[in-house]
């Protein structure tokens, strides 16, 4: 038998075109063995592109891909028996009931759960003689995890598991996604929420216009920007921006529309000096909120563009 | 103990079918409606009595009797006015108006009326004394296999197979595709022959039914003969479905919007339902455009069909058709395969 790798998924230099555009953009990744990686970016970003082809949906243009040591391809049928895929908005047949869906699903493994079992992983018991039609949109998306769970997978996908779902189902399907992982199986997913990755990631990477512009620890990532806190404000006319940024204490200084947002260390010492450098600017200040930095504040320090546009 | 991918993608399609009322309805129900609202519409049977006026004036009780007297004629006295509304409304086939001559009164356009124009002259002239010229008796036919209905019915189940075939496939293969269904089955290790041979064992589970039903219904209400064998029968039939089914994969082969399929399915489905021969011969088209209805496979379908049914052909009699449908068969399936998209 072989050594198993360190890695369930190894690419490097991962290109994908569609015409002109340039979808995936040499993109370097590594997932280890064992543990939950995000992949996070706004839409259009290139990561679902990137996961279908890690699950051997679509080819790539060019680079190297490695999934549980096998190169991902449409004809692979053994890589995929120790695959479960989650496919962002696929519709399943609405008049099947969950469990006879779960027994579908089953029936294309060598190995697997019980449906049975499946159905429980994911607390729907009672539905299971329910058509999958008159399930609840979380209730839904809950029988599709459990459709890649039911193969018992070594690697799970999962692509943007909880976009559309209300906070409790949100929690109910983090819960799932815990429980697997502390099975030691291995997780990829996408998401554009931040909360999503911190909770559930051990690393994340993210992903922008088919790069990754940073990646590691969630944790790790925030304090890179040397900054615990972000200010937010917005002044009554434009200010003396260098003024600002020779504030003590001051990393960063960023402005989006009318918004201005800094980074600081000690929130406690940099307010007043900021209010002080405003009424020597005669400025009025119309708001002002301040937060822990998340990952979204290091999305916008290194892109200058929110998440989610709205 | 699992059961095999195979078996449960056949289940899903049963499944998915029996749980839509609509579809049931449209491929058990209405091709009886149909067959039984045209069969009775198209009845071959012609009135038994004529009915004949009599213009009231002198002689019109003779003619009245003599007319009445003879089997399949009716007459009746009527005045001069109401006559000709009666004739007008198709209530009365003739009007006798007595006098010297006899006149008969009627609408030449009308197969009826020249029927009644006959038998009335032959009654009214017997009746006065003219004899035959020469003995004769008669013999008449009984047999079924002529009438409209006879048919229809191998026509209509032609055009059942090809309804249910292209639509059973390809309405779901393409809502699969749309609702990302089928990728999502591309991603496990599921065997997209194992995918694609489900869609064809389903149709043919209920080809036994839909053709069993229609063919039990016409041989009930209708007295619609089956004189081939029905071994000849079930192989034109499952040859039929099986090519639809290649043709109904094919349409959806790279459809990724109901909308698109359904327009295709149309664009290909509308020159067979006029111009195959299932409600009207094909010999009625022009001679120049004979070689390409008799190319298409639901005329085949049909001809083979209405052989085995009506005259009793063998299957070596209907092999020149089965060819064709097979030829359908071959290069649909080939082409679908060939052009199938997944994802």
């Amino acid at each position: 038998m072989l050594p198993m790798s360190e890695f369930a998924i190894r690419c490097r230099g991962l290109v994908k075109r569609y015409d002109a555009l340039l979808a995936v953009d040499g993109l370097d990744l590594e997932v280890r063995v064992g543990e939950c990686f995000g992949l996070l970016g706004p839409n259009g970003a290139g990561k679902t592109t990137t996961v279908e082809i890690l699950e051997g949906l679509l080819p790539a243009d060019g680079g190297e891909v490695e999934v549980l040591g096998r190169v991902p391809s449409i004809g692979n049928r053994a890589l995929r028996q120790r695959l479960g895929v989650q496919l962002q908005e696929s519709r399943l047949p609405e008049k099947l009931t969950a469990l006879e869906t779960l027994t579908l699903f089953r029936s294309f493994y060598d190995h697997g759960l019980d449906p049975r079992e499946a159905i429980a992983m994911v607390g729907l018991e009672e539905k299971a003689r329910v058509w999958v039609r008159k399930l609840s949109g979380g209730q839904q998306q809950r029988l599709s995890l459990a459709c890649a769970l039911v193969a018992d997978p070594e690697l799970l996908f999962l692509d943007e598991p909880t976009t559309g779902l209300d906070p409790q189902s949100r929690r109910q399907i983090w819960g799932v996604i815990e429980a697997f992982q502390k099975r030691g199986r291995t997780i990829l997913l996408t998401t554009h929420y931040m909360e999503e990755a911190e909770r559930l990631c051990g690393r994340v990477a993210i992903v922008d216009r088919g790069k990754i512009i940073a990646s590691g620890p969630p944790a790790d990532l925030v304090a890179a920007l040397d900054a615990e806190h972000v200010v937010e404000f917005e002044v009554d006319r434009p200010p003396d921006l260098e003024a600002l940024r020779r504030i003590e204490g001051v990393r960063e200084l960023g402005q989006e529309n009318s918004v201005l947002r800094m980074t600081v260390g000690e929130v406690h010492r940099a307010i007043p000096r900021l209010l002080e450098e405003l009424r020597v600017q005669r400025l009025d200040l119309l708001r002002l909120t301040t937060h822990h930095a998340t990952l979204e504040d290091v999305f916008v320090a290194l892109t200058g563009r929110h998440l989610r546009e709205n | 103990m699992f059961q095999s991918a195979l078996f449960q993608l056949v289940l899903v399609k049963l499944r998915g079918f029996l749980r839509e009322p609509e579809a049931v309805f449209w491929i058990f129900v209405f091709p009886l409606l149909l067959a039984l609202a045209l069969g009775v519409a198209f009845r071959a049977k012609a009135p038994d009595v004529l009915p004949i006026g009599v213009e009231r004036g002198p002689g019109a009780d003779w003619i009245v009797q003599a007319i009445s007297a003879t089997p399949g004629l009716e007459a009746r006295p009527i005045d001069g006015d109401q006559a000709a509304a009666d004739l007008r409304a198709g209530r009365i086939a003739l009007v006798v108006v007595a006098g010297e001559p006899w006149v008969y009164w009627y609408d030449p356009s009308r197969p009826d009326a020249r029927l009644a124009a006959l038998a009335v002259d032959d009654a009214l002239q017997r009746a006065a004394g003219r004899g035959d010229v020469h003995a004769i008796s008669t013999r008449e036919m009984t047999d079924k296999g002529s009438r409209y209905i006879d048919f229809l019915i191998p026509g209509l189940l032609g055009m059942n197979l090809m309804g249910t075939g292209m639509w059973g496939i390809g309405f779901y293969l393409v809502q699969a595709r749309a609702g990302r269904l089928l990728r999502r089955f591309v991603a496990t290790p599921m065997r997209r022959s194992d995918f694609l041979l489900a869609q064809i064992l389903g149709r043919l589970l209920f080809l036994f039914i839909e053709v069993g039903v229609l063919v039990v219904f016409a041989r009930v209400v209708f007295d619609v003969p089956l004189r081939g064998s029905i071994f000849a029968f079930v192989v034109a039939s499952l040859l039929g479905a099986v090519t639809f089914a290649g043709l109904g994969l094919l349409v959806a082969s790279r459809s990724r919007t109901i909308e698109g399929v359904a327009g295709l399915m149309n664009f290909v489905m509308m020159p067979m339902w006029i111009g195959s021969g299932t409600f009207f011969s094909v010999s009625r088209f022009p001679e120049a455009v004979q070689p390409v209805l008799q190319a298409l496979p639901l005329t085949a379908v049909n001809d083979a069909l209405r052989a085995v049914m009506l005259e009793g052909a063998s299957l070596a009699q209907i092999s020149g058709e089965l060819g064709i449908a097979g030829v359908w068969a071959i290069v649909s399936f080939a082409l679908a395969l060939k052009l199938f998209r997944w994802t």
